[in-house]
């Protein structure tokens, strides 16, 4: 899918901040934090993310129904009986048997940032460890896991995808560990890349030749400067896997009843059009564009807040 | 495997040497017949091949029945009609059967159709070195030699099959069969044309190669996209053929293809699950609903792996009797399905659907009797029940709706879990499972297509129901002048047991332009002919 | 560079001969295979069949068997759900139709996605770019399973302008809305990459300088700007075209195309392995390929890159 990895820039940030540690002395972090907040396009959406997380959590209290009770008085003629409606408590109308669209909405939306959140963090985990060891490592063990991962990156994510999913029972968990799976190997990469570049950078050396010790410099001198890409490549992630999870719907392999995701919400929504129910696909693709239009603005923010040179 | 019963038929001996009219498409004097002369309606899935050996798919069957023709044809009512046969002639004991074809049947090279296509397509079916997964079938027509040719024990030209000369065919059977020529109707007997199968290999079914008798030939093939095939010229009934050229498109999503339907791309699509009372509002003369030879239901395993609450006929029951049949078939499917309480539907020839207690209850006793029988059995609240079904919009909300039904009645704790096909058949196959969705379209019209599944030794049999009475009720029902009260008596003794739960029986819901005409919409097994159709002016 | 293709070629060999070992394994792993069906075969028609396509054998003969036709013959096995085609018929009829409206999808996304990132960095925080960025952003977030169905309602059935859905050979009518839906996340990303490089080469001090020599900026933006800020799309580039090519499942179901992406999900869902296994392969030599021509590319646009 058309995740975008900008990962040149996503790059740079490290250096970036290798370099302003040099030189300003002080936590490039909160220079950054500053100038994220000045961003106004990111702020705004942080606000509607918010109130998006918000609503998931406040949003049960007012439902009058279950996502998935069936309301079997009106399940037969949702066009017409099912249209979103305060009085009967279906504030966001039916969905195509007969179930309250509001509370499978807001389920739907936790389904989907906990895919965005969690296969973001497999993704980041498994990414940095591995590309970190690997730089780390260099000489031949850098060569085989750069080969392994240049093997991993040949093989079609539909292939995993699929295999995944057909193979273990399907679940949340397996959609996490599958979303997230496929998406750490540009994550190797770039840390790789950094971890290689900044054992070599001048403040690493200088502090080990002033007796700092191998494990501290890590500490204080490599870990919090992969962090920025980290962070950065995360909040990029996110909206992708939201996508991929609403692919993997599509193909019919997503989440188990009566469970649902936004993806699976607005593939349904999307086969219902011709019957007058328009709000089965508006309503859960409203959502699902907030969340990754908001997403995509709050990553952008961050990048240009740890990468300044283009302000 | 399954055999079909010895009564069925019967009138076809009395009328067996009788010639119905031959087929063809019955244009009433006046009609003025549309310019475009082309058929073009919608696949769900590419087909798997056209080869009539090969083919194990329904769509592919329906392209191989207009590609080929073989010994005898089904007419709009499912009856017997003559094809490149003209007749037969049996003996007394019913196992050796001599047709007569018609000499003027021809290959679209031009080549006459002989008896030798015929042996030479029979033996190609059951010859282990093709794998044709209907090798089955030449067992199931009870061919001599044709188990022991599938084995390998013996070489494939001792089947029992002979070109007396061009135009006789003999086959010798293994024990009486009376109602062999309505076999030859199936696909898998059709003759293939030996000089360009040998020629081709498997590319002879690619368009500019393949030979075929029927009254149309492929002519374009993308595979996934769409295939065409047109008017044969050398069919021995060409001048009756209207059709011009039949094209089907493979569309895989269902309201693209009504959408295509409305912008009038197609003339006949499948109505999506749950819009046929608006379409038939809407398109009165368009919608159209006719009953199927198939049947839905849930199976519950009674195997060992199966779990220990639902050996206790009394949950059975009770989960069989808290779904809600007028629901699922008025709210859900809402297209002329039929509530189903026992296994056989009722659109089956000759079948009368018995009278079981619960057909006759209102939902709200059968709710009530539901919970008193579970509260016999022990089970309180909070039962937990496993339903898988395979992942299908479909299967999903019939699925969904039952669950809700077992929870608010029963107060089960019900666990749906979709899986995708092949991985739902193998967790079916072993047993892991404790309910699961099935569906079974009959083979042939007549009830053991149905009844057989419930036989102990059925390779079909998942539930793993074991009912020594039920398998001698079968077995006696092969035989029997009149099947009828013993199929009553086994669907009785199935109600009671409730290996299954069954749900509805199926009606097929199309769109099919009213210019359109000839659809046999009575022929429950809905196999059809495109020379049967034509189209009239608007 | 020379010397650099030739090193990376034959490192991508070992690299397919192990993605095919490891795909062929584990393709098994899933439950059913090609043969399970609603109707179990009886035992011995399926011994039959396993025994015609030497599934009988023990999976390693298998693999030797399968490397064998690959290599000697060029040969990826017979389909097993499509009997009368083998994998090489499926790839050769598949292949070219998606190949078409990928790359036309690729072209389409290419020429707007960069057009709409340069106007949005030249007028860079006017209505324009606001819009611009706006309209990446939704055209990105829309799933195309949504845009598909969408646009045949109204381009076929509604306005009845374009033919639902097919190929016909690859007649234009048949591609436009292909094209659209393929094209629209793709351009939005490549028109993000394209306005935040842009944003950064006009800063950088070389621009500055051509700015301060009072060149006129059309110029500037054509002459100097265009081939760095091109380089972190290049690299975007690569696996977009292979994902266009591949990723079009969506494409296929939709509008029937006869393509090539909806043969490769089906045949996972058919448990069709050598059609499974075929198309991986082909996937897999597309990535391993567009990799290093996007190497190659950076290398060309990139003079400081040596190799």
């Amino acid at each position: 899918m058309g995740m975008v990895h900008d990962i040149d820039r996503v790059d740079r940030i490290a250096e970036k901040l290798a370099e302003a540690e040099q030189i300003k002395g002080r936590s490039p972090w909160q220079d950054a934090m500053t100038r994220f907040f000045h961003n106004k396009a990111s702020v705004g959406s942080l606000i509607v993310l918010g109130l998006i997380l918000l609503f998931t959590i406040v949003g049960p209290y007012f439902a009058v129904w279950s996502n998935e009770e069936i309301d079997w008085d009106r399940m037969g003629d949702i066009a017409e009986l099912g249209r979103p409606s305060i009085e009967n408590g279906h504030y966001f109308g039916l969905d195509d048997l007969g179930r309250d669209l509001y509370a499978r909405t807001i389920q739907a939306t936790r389904t989907s940032l906990m895919v965005g959140v969690i296969g973001s963090l497999v993704a980041v985990v498994i990414g940095t460890l591995y590309g970190a060891v690997a730089g780390f490592a260099g000489g031949w063990v850098d060569g085989l896991m750069m080969r392994i991962v240049d093997i991993l990156i040949a093989i079609p994510y539909m292939f995993v995808i699929i295999l995944l999913l057909v193979i273990f029972e399907r679940s949340l968990f397996m959609l996490f560990v599958g979303i997230g799976v496929l998406s750490w190997l540009d994550m190797s990469r770039i840390v790789r890349g950094q971890t290689l570049s900044l054992k070599n950078r001048e403040f690493v050396e200088a502090a080990r030749a002033a007796g700092v010790g191998w494990f501290t410099t890590v500490r204080r001198h490599i870990v919090p400067n992969l962090l920025g890409i980290v962070v950065v490549y995360a909040t990029l992630l996110v909206p992708g896997m939201i996508m991929t999870e609403s692919f993997i719907s599509f193909l019919g392999l997503g989440v188990q009843e009566p469970n649902t995701s936004l993806g699976a919400l607005i593939n349904e929504g999307a086969g219902t059009i011709l019957r007058g129910t328009l709000w089965q696909l508006f309503v859960p693709l409203f959502f699902f564009l907030t969340i990754i239009i908001s997403l995509f603005f709050i990553g952008d923010g961050l990048r240009d807040a740890l990468d300044p040179k283009d302000r | 495997m399954t055999k079909m019963p010895r009564i069925l038929f019967a009138g076809l001996l009395a009328s067996s040497m009788l010639v119905t009219p031959t087929l063809a498409a019955n244009v009433p004097d006046g009609t003025k017949l549309a310019d475009d002369q082309t058929f073009t309606y919608r696949l769900l899935d590419e087909f798997t091949s056209v080869d009539p050996q090969v083919v194990e798919d329904v769509s592919g069957s329906d392209i191989v029945r207009d590609l080929f023709e073989g010994l005898f044809n089904q007419d709009a009512d499912g009856n017997l009609v003559p094809g490149v046969a003209l007749e037969y002639t049996t003996n007394d004991t019913k196992d050796v059967y001599t047709f007569k074809l018609r000499p003027e049947a021809r290959w679209s090279n031009g080549d006459p159709v002989v008896a030798g296509d015929f042996v030479y397509a029979w033996q190609r079916l059951v010859d282990p070195e093709l794998g044709s997964p209907y090798s089955w079938f030449g067992e199931l027509m009870s061919i001599e030699n044709a188990a022991a040719i599938i084995a390998g024990d013996k070489p494939k030209e001792e089947l029992g099959v002979k070109a007396i000369d061009d135009h006789t065919l003999e086959v010798r059977l293994t024990n009486s069969l009376p109602y062999f020529p309505l076999m030859t109707t199936h696909s898998s007997t059709f003759p293939v044309h030996k000089p360009t199968v040998e020629k081709f290999g498997t590319d002879w079914t690619k368009p500019g190669n393949i030979v075929s008798n029927g009254a149309y030939v492929l002519t374009e093939h993308v595979p996934s996209e769409r295939s065409v095939r047109e008017r044969n010229p050398m069919y021995w009934n060409n001048d009756e053929t209207v059709i011009e050229k039949v094209v089907a498109l493979v569309i895989n999503d269902d309201n693209v293809a009504l959408t295509r339907y409305f912008a009038g791309e197609l003339d006949r699509t499948d109505i999506p699950s749950g819009q046929y009372p608006k379409l038939k509002a809407e398109y009165p003369e368009e919608a159209i609903s006719a009953p199927r030879l198939c049947s839905y239901y849930y199976i519950i395993n009674l195997g060992e792996n199966g779990p220990e609450y639902l050996k206790d006929v009394r949950v059975r029951e009770a989960l069989s009797l808290a779904v809600d049949r007028d629901v699922i078939v008025d709210k859900i499917l809402q297209g002329g399905q039929f509530p189903a309480y026992t296994f056989t539907p009722a659109a089956t020839a000759g079948f009368q659907v018995p009278d079981v207690p619960a057909a006759s209850m209102t939902q709200a006793e059968r709710d009530a009797k539901a919970k008193e029988l579970l509260a016999d059995a022990g089970m309180g609240d909070g039962m937990d029940v496993k339903l898988i079904y395979n992942t299908s919009e479909g299967h999903k909300k019939i699925a969904v709706a039952i669950a809700q039904m077992w929870k608010t009645k029963l107060g089960a704790n019900v666990e749906l879990a979709n899986q995708e096909w092949k991985t739902f058949l193998e967790t079916r196959g072993n047993g892991d499972y404790e309910i699961a969705r099935a569906g079974w379209c009959g083979d042939y019209n007549e009830a053991s297509t149905f009844l057989d599944l419930m036989n102990s030794q059925s390779g079909y049999n998942d539930s793993k129901y074991n009912n020594p009475k039920v398998d001698e009720l079968l077995a006696a029902a092969k035989t029997a002048d009149d099947p009828q009260p013993l199929y009553t008596e086994i669907e009785q003794i199935i109600a009671q047991d409730v290996p299954i739960i069954p749900i509805y029986h199926y009606a097929i819901n199309m769109m099919l332009k009213p210019t359109l005409k000839g659809w046999p919409i009575q022929n429950v097994e809905q196999n059809w002919y495109s020379r049967d159709f034509y189209k009239v002016a608007e | 560079m020379l010397n650099f293709i030739i090193r990376r070629l034959l490192v991508a060999i070992p690299t397919l001969l192990i993605l095919i070992v490891i795909s062929f394994f584990l393709m098994q792993l899933a439950p059913g295979g090609p043969f399970t069906s609603e109707r179990p075969l009886p035992p011995q028609v399926l011994a039959n069949i396993q025994a015609k396509y030497g599934l009988d054998k023990p999976l390693l003969h298998q693999l030797w068997v399968y490397m064998k036709g690959i290599l000697l013959h060029f040969d990826f096995g017979p389909s097993y759900q499509y009997k009368d085609r083998s994998v090489n018929d499926i790839i050769a009829q598949g292949f070219p139709i998606t190949l078409k409206y990928g790359s036309i999808s690729f072209v389409v996304a290419v020429a707007i996605g960069v057009s709409l990132g340069v106007i949005a960095a030249i007028r860079h925080n006017t209505r324009l770019d606001y819009a611009a960025t706006g309209t990446t952003f939704f055209a990105q977030s829309l799933p195309n399973f949504v845009m598909a169905p969408i646009l045949i309602i109204v381009f076929t059935w509604q306005l009845g302008w374009l033919p639902g859905g097919g190929w016909n050979g690859g007649q234009w009518q048949y591609l436009v809305m292909p094209v659209i839906a393929l094209s629209t996340s793709y351009f939005a990303s490549i028109a993000r990459i394209t306005r935040s490089s842009m944003l950064e080469v006009l800063n950088s001090n070389f621009i500055r300088t051509a700015r301060a020599k009072g060149l006129p900026e059309r110029v500037i933006i054509w002459r100097h700007a265009m081939k760095p800020t091109m380089m972190p799309v290049v690299s975007y580039l690569g696996p977009a075209f292979v994902g266009m090519i591949t990723g079009s499942v969506v494409i296929d179901r939709y509008f029937n195309t006869g393509g090539i992406g909806a043969s490769y999900v089906n045949s996972a869902l058919n448990r069709d392995y050598s059609v499974m296994l075929g198309i991986t392969i082909l996937y897999g030599g597309l990535t391993i390929l567009f990799n290093l021509v996007t190497d190659v590319l950076y290398a060309w646009l990139d003079p400081k890159i040596r190799y």
